[in-house]
C-alpha cells in the first residue's frame, strides 16, 4: 500500500446523473490545490470494459476516489475484476455530497495541497 | 465490447522539472475538456503520488523549457512500455491540445473514447444469494453462470439502455444500475422500506396474473390467431404491446424493449435452460459443498 494518499477523480463524463455543479467545483478546487492527482473520465466505461488500470488503483490502496454512492464504486471495481481490499480505499460521493464537504476530505493528509478557498 | 486486449491512452498534464507551471484557469480548462472528450487525465506536479503505469500508452503535455524532454526526465510518467508521446503545448488553446491528443490516440490506434454502453447491472455480491431470478428473467441474455456456478454479468452490450427491469425482480436488490437515477438501483443504501416496497418486490411468476412465460405465450398466440385471419398486423403488435402494459409499468421497462422481446419460442428456451440451471444447482446442493437449500421451480419464478 502506499503511504501517501492519492487522489482520484471520476467525471462521470457519459451520464448526468452527479450534479454538473458538484463535478466542476471538485475538480476545479482539485487543480488549483497544487496536488498531483488522477482522473477518469468514467470509472462505469473502465469496469465494462474491464480496464487494467482498475488493478493499478486498488492494488494500491491508500485512495480516495470522488465518484458516485460508495456501493456502486466498489461492485463497478468488482466487476472490473479489481476488487477492492479489505481497507484503504475511501469513496466520495458527488452525487449527494457538496464540494465543500468533499475537497477537504480528498485533501486531507496530503502533504502540500492547500484547500483553496470555495 | 472487446475487453482486456484493447491499447488505451491516458494524458499525463506535466508540470515537473523542465517544465513551466500551467496558469491555474488553463490546468482546469484544459482538464475539464480532456475528460468531457472522454480521455483519463493524470496531473504530475512532483507533490503527491499519483498512478503507476497500467499499460496505457501515454500523451505527456507540457510547457517544456528548451528542447522536449526525454522519457527518463518525466518524472512519474511510467509508461509501462506502451509508447509515451510529449507534446509541447506552448501557445496552444484547448481545441488544439485536445486535437493533439485524438492525433495521438489515432496514430496508436487507442480506444476510441465513447465507444461503449454506458448502460449495465452490476451485481452488489454482499447481498447476492445466487437465486438466479435475473438469469431467468432477463430475455436478452445478459447473465450468465461461470465457472463456479455464480450468478455474473457475461453480456453487458446486450442490456437494453435504461432498462432496469432485473433490478427491480431481483429479491435482494442486489442488481446496481449505478447510471440510473433512483436509489437503491443507483447504489444508495438499500433500506428495511426499499426491499418491502412493492415496486421492489415484483414476482415474476404472478405479473400478468400468473405465468410469465404461459401469460406471455397465451396472448401472442391470441394475438396471431387475430394476425392470420384479420392479417393486420399492427393489431398483433398492438395486442402484444397491451399485453406487456403490466410489466411495463411495475419495472420501468421501455418501449423499445418490450417491442424487441424474443419470440415465445426463445422465451420458452430461456425458461428451460433456466430449469437445466436449478437443476444442476440442485444437484449440487446435495454436496457437502453446499449446504445452502436448493431453490424450488417457485423460487425461480419459472
Ligand atoms: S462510478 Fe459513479 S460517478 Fe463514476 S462514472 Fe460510474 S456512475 Fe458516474
Ligand atoms: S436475482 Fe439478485 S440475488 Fe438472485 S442471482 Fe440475480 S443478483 Fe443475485
Amino acid at each position: 500500500m502506499t503511504q501517501q494518499p492519492r487522489i482520484l477523480y471520476c467525471n462521470c463524463t457519459y451520464a448526468k446523473v452527479v450534479p454538473a455543479e458538484t463535478k466542476r467545483e471538485v475538480l476545479r478546487r482539485l487543480s488549483e490545490s497544487g496536488a498531483a492527482f488522477d482522473c477518469v473520465a468514467d470509472l462505469c466505461e473502465m469496469s465494462a470494459r474491464r480496464d487494467p488500470g482498475l488493478v493499478e488503483i486498488a492494488s494500491a490502496g491508500n485512495v480516495k476516489i470522488a465518484a458516485c454512492f460508495p456501493r456502486a464504486v466498489k461492485w463497478l471495481f468488482h466487476a472490473g475484476g479489481a476488487p477492492f481490499p479489505n481497507d484503504g480505499v475511501d469513496v466520495l460521493n458527488m452525487r449527494e455530497q457538496d464540494a465543500d464537504e468533499i475537497v477537504p476530505l480528498l485533501l486531507n493528509g496530503h502533504p502540500t495541497a492547500e484547500v483553496p478557498v470555495p | 465490447m472487446s475487453k482486456l486486449t484493447e491499447a488505451r491512452l491516458r494524458v499525463v498534464l506535466y508540470e515537473g522539472s523542465g517544465s513551466e507551471t500551467i496558469p491555474v484557469g488553463d490546468r482546469f480548462a484544459l482538464m475539464s475538456e480532456l475528460l468531457d472528450s472522454g480521455y483519463n487525465v493524470t496531473l504530475v506536479n512532483g507533490k503527491g503520488e499519483v498512478g503507476g503505469s497500467d499499460g496505457a500508452a501515454l500523451v505527456v503535455l507540457g510547457r517544456f523549457e528548451g528542447d522536449t524532454p526525454s522519457f527518463a526526465q518525466a518524472d512519474g510518467a511510467d509508461d509501462g512500455g506502451a509508447g509515451v508521446t510529449f507534446t509541447d503545448i506552448r501557445g496552444k488553446d484547448t481545441a488544439a491540445v485536445l486535437a493533439a491528443v485524438q492525433q495521438v490516440g489515432e496514430v496508436k490506434e487507442t480506444v476510441r473514447p465513447g465507444d461503449w454502453k454506458p448502460w449495465f447491472p452490476v451485481i452488489d455480491f454482499d447481498r447476492c444469494t445466487n437465486c438466479m431470478q435475473c438469469l431467468s428473467f432477463c430475455l436478452f441474455d445478459v447473465y450468465a453462470v461461470d465457472k463456479t456456478e455464480t450468478i455474473t454479468v457475461q453480456n453487458q452490450d446486450k442490456c437494453k439502455t435504461d432498462c432496469p427491469a432485473c433490478s427491480r425482480v431481483c429479491p435482494e436488490v442486489a442488481i446496481l444500475f449505478p447510471k440510473y437515477t433512483k436509489g437503491p438501483i443507483n447504489g444508495d443504501i438499500v433500506r428495511d422500506a426499499d426491499i418491502q416496497r412493492e415496486a421492489m418486490k415484483v414476482d415474476v411468476s404472478t405479473l400478468l396474473g400468473g405465468n410469465i412465460y404461459a401469460a406471455l405465450r397465451d396472448r401472442q398466440r391470441d394475438a396471431r390467431k387475430r394476425f392470420s385471419t384479420e392479417r393486420d398486423e399492427s393489431r398483433a403488435l398492438i395486442e402484444r404491446r397491451r399485453c406487456l402494459k403490466k410489466l411495463q409499468g411495475d419495472l420501468d421497462i421501455p418501449d423499445e424493449v418490450l417491442m424487441s422481446l424474443p419470440s415465445v419460442g426463445d422465451i420458452e428456451e430461456r425458461a428451460a435452460r433456466a430449469r437445466e440451471k436449478a437443476e444442476k444447482r440442485r444437484a449440487r446442493s446435495q454436496t457437502v459443498k453446499d449446504v445452502r437449500p436448493a431453490p424450488s421451480q417457485e423460487d425461480w419464478g419459472i
